[in-house]
């Protein structure tokens, strides 16, 4: 792996919220999260809705204040910063937000969008001009037209107005990109575009992206790690390939099994159908999280919570799993090469 | 009423009920800036226990399609012509009022936004309850016994005591499947289902997939399914209609369509999806976005995306023809067959399309596309 760039350790957040059915108060949002994010590297983060990625992103974005844990920004820790500091850091981690309709101010016209960065960052371009030629150059970046910049969103269509989007986050020279569901409100033929451009920009630059996606299909293709998250907590990391391939912990077989796939051979394939939907974060079941779904729950998952467990990785790339009873091999898999990473 | 079931399908010789048979549907919107034609000769058939999926992006029609077989359309909308025809009535010929009786006992439609198509101000027994009050004439009472049997059905846990709950206290995949539950009350012939799961997460899709396909068996229903999505199009489907600027372009058995897409558009949209495609590899992208209803060109309605498109697709729009199935792909479903690099000059319309080359198949019955070249369409 890349050196990292951004080290999260145990990260918690709780949200205090209106009481609950069980008149439980604090949700917890993010419970315990540890990653890392390496230069140049795309982390893939998986889950279903309510899982915690939204809020994980915006603790990254320094909108929400974590109750414990740290995060770790090329050896500083960015909630210690202030003022300059501070304006640098944030200039260094930028976010792509997922409805391109509801994340463009229609008032503004696409040029103005793009620059609008740098009315806080005022140091990086300081003169019109210059702000003027890094508009068009960014545009071009993106794939759009340097007379854009007169537009405003509405005239462009969904896959141009993410473009816009992404190019407002490029504005300001960022180190990492957080990409929320960038590209599921997208149409199909102009989802491979926007992905075609967000990996050319990664190689070009190389930024760092942070991927939030339902969609595993896109998730595999773009991410060089995957994390995938339930109720709070990382419940598997580890290489792409490694995860998908070589799931361990059943609620990621389970969701990978969900997703529908794009296979017309005819064969039918054992699905894993999960029972129930995910329970609520405000009182999440005791020990392991995903017992009340897991097929494989026994009497200790109810008790005690599992430790990430290390799971063997064929090409000795850390694997880590939150499993009592981590799956040997969903897909029965014939090189079953167990030797110790 | 077995004579429309004569048809052969997909190669097996299992031939269904066709519960629904549409005929060039269409559609105008009226807008500020004229009149269009949203959804423009839409065909197709969908036949008991089989699921017929129009799929599409957004803008394409497909919903649309789908209101107008309900019947439910905008008021701006209108009915431009065509037939509908649910077990031999025409349900485009009838008034507004006659097609109210259809609605329900006949038909049934299941809306992508669970919390937008329930009322919030009744519990969902009473709108569970409503389609048997007003079709059979049940009492509340009568009707609410209905309402539990009803949500027992499609699986919703503790009907007795929910059965007075409002929709806001279910989650997702529960108001799905009381939306669910209304639309197959009265055991209709037609289900159509406009994006059923596109709001819900992965795991509770598979629930809701399984609990249609269940549903869909048990009384045999013909099931529409509206979506944008290849991969459940390719889980859940027989049938696939795709398509694009308010025209069908390309149709047949799923598994031909998508091993062997005759439209550049079908084609362009399979391999958009980044399956059996290297990490990070360049994917193939349709360039440029689909044409705005009020600028629909005269001619093919895909040429300004489409890699083969020549002067015969700006002059002439093509028509949805038989295509030839080749054999090549039959036997390994590869994705190229090498050996239908045939003569473009061929022209499928004329004459006897199976005579005019040697190594492929004569058409097969509902495998259909728009396209000068459907036949070079798959070596794109």
């Amino acid at each position: 792996m890349s050196e990292p760039l951004l080290q999260i350790d145990g990260l918690c957040k709780t949200f205090h919220v209106a009481k609950s059915a069980s008149g439980n108060t604090r949700l917890k949002a993010l419970d315990g999260i540890s990653l890392t994010v390496g230069r140049g590297e795309t982390l893939g983060l998986v889950g279903e809705s309510g899982c915690g990625k939204s809020t994980l992103a915006r603790t990254l974005m320094m909108l929400e204040t974590p109750d414990a844990g740290t995060v770790t920004f090329e050896g500083t820790n960015p909630f210690g910063l202030r003022g300059k500091e501070l304006l640098n850091w944030r200039r260094r981690v930028q976010m792509v937000f997922q409805d391109p309709f509801a994340s463009l101010n229609a008032r503004m016209s696409a040029g103005d969008i793009i620059a609008e960065p740098w009315a806080t960052h005022r140091s990086l371009y300081p003169s019109s001009r210059e702000r003027e030629a890094r508009v068009r150059e960014l545009l071009e970046m993106v794939g759009l037209r340097p007379t854009d910049a007169r537009k405003s969103p509405q005239e462009f269509s969904g896959g141009q107005r993410q473009r816009i989007g992404i190019a407002r986050a490029l504005a300001l020279n960022p180190d990492v990109i957080i990409l929320d569901e960038p590209v599921s409100a997208l149409d199909l033929s102009v989802q491979a575009q926007v992905l075609n451009l967000l990996n050319d920009l990664q190689q070009e630059l190389g930024v760092s992206y942070i991927f939030i996606s339902h969609d595993l299909t896109v998730v595999r293709h773009v991410a060089d790690r995957v994390a995938v998250m339930y109720l709070g907590r990382i419940i598997e990391t580890g290489d792409t390939e490694e995860v998908f391939d070589h799931p361990r912990h059943p609620y990621t077989a389970a969701l990978m099994s969900a997703s529908p796939r794009l296979d017309v051979t005819g064969a039918k394939r054992d699905r894993i159908v999960l029972q129930g939907e995910l329970p609520s974060p405000l009182d999440p079941p005791s020990g392991c999280r995903f017992r009340t779904r897991c097929w494989k729950a026994q009497d200790i998952c109810a008790e005690v919570a599992p430790e990430p467990r290390v799971a063997t990785a064929a090409d000795g790339t850390l694997h880590l799993a939150e499993c009592h009873f981590p799956l040997e091999s969903v897909r029965g898999l014939t090189g079953a090469t167990a030797a110790a990473g | 009423m077995k004579t429309a079931a004569q048809t052969v399908l997909t190669g097996q010789s299992r031939a269904r009920d066709v519960v629904l048979s549409v005929r060039d549907l269409a559609v105008d919107i009226r807008t500020h800036r004229g009149t269009v034609r949203a959804v423009n000769g839409v065909g197709f058939e969908a036949r008991a226990g089989e699921t017929l999926a129009l799929l599409g992006e957004s803008g394409c029609g497909k919903s649309m399609t789908a209101k107008a077989l309900a019947g439910i359309m905008d008021p701006v909308c209108d009915l431009a012509g065509g037939e509908i025809v649910l077990n031999g009535t025409d349900l485009a010929a009838l008034t507004p009022k006659e097609r109210l009786k259809f609605a329900g006992p006949e038909l049934g439609i299941v809306f992508q936004d669970a919390l937008t198509a329930l009322n919030p101000v009744y519990p969902v027994g009473t709108q569970l309850g409503e389609a048997f009050r007003i079709h059979r004439g049940l009492s509340a009472k009568e009707a609410k016994a209905e309402a539990i049997e009803l949500m027992k059905r499609v699986g919703i846990p503790e009907p007795e005591s929910r059965v007075n709950s409002y929709p806001h206290q279910f989650s997702g995949g529960m108001r799905q499947r009381i939306l669910i539950a209304m639309a197959v009350a009265l055991n209709p012939r037609l289900l159509i289902a406009d994006e059923p799961t596109t709001a819900l997460d992965v795991t509770v899709q598979a629930q809701i997939m399984q609990l249609l396909r269940k549903l869909r068996e048990e009384g045999q229903m013909a099931v529409v399914l509206i979506t944008h999505d290849l991969a459940v199009v390719a889980e859940e489907a027989d049938t696939v209609a795709v398509m694009y600027a308010g025209n069908v372009v390309e149709s047949g058995p799923v598994s031909e369509v998508f091993n062997d897409p005759r439209h550049p558009y079908t084609k362009g949209l399979l391999e958009s999806v980044p399956v059996h495609v290297e990490r990070g590899a360049h994917l193939k992208s349709i360039a440029g976005s689909p044409p705005e209803l009020h600028d629909i060109p005269s001619g093919c309605v895909y040429q300004s995306r489409c890699p083969l498109a020549q002067d015969i697709c700006r002059a002439e729009r093509p028509r949805l023809l038989p295509v030839n199935g080749s054999v090549a792909v039959v036997k390994s479903g590869a994705e190229n067959d090498a050996d239908n690099g045939l003569g473009a000059d061929a022209d499928l319309g004329g004459g006897d399309p199976a005579g005019n080359y040697a190594g492929t198949r004569p058409p097969r019955p509902g495998r259909v596309a728009a396209c000068h070249f459907s036949k070079e369409s798959n070596n794109v």
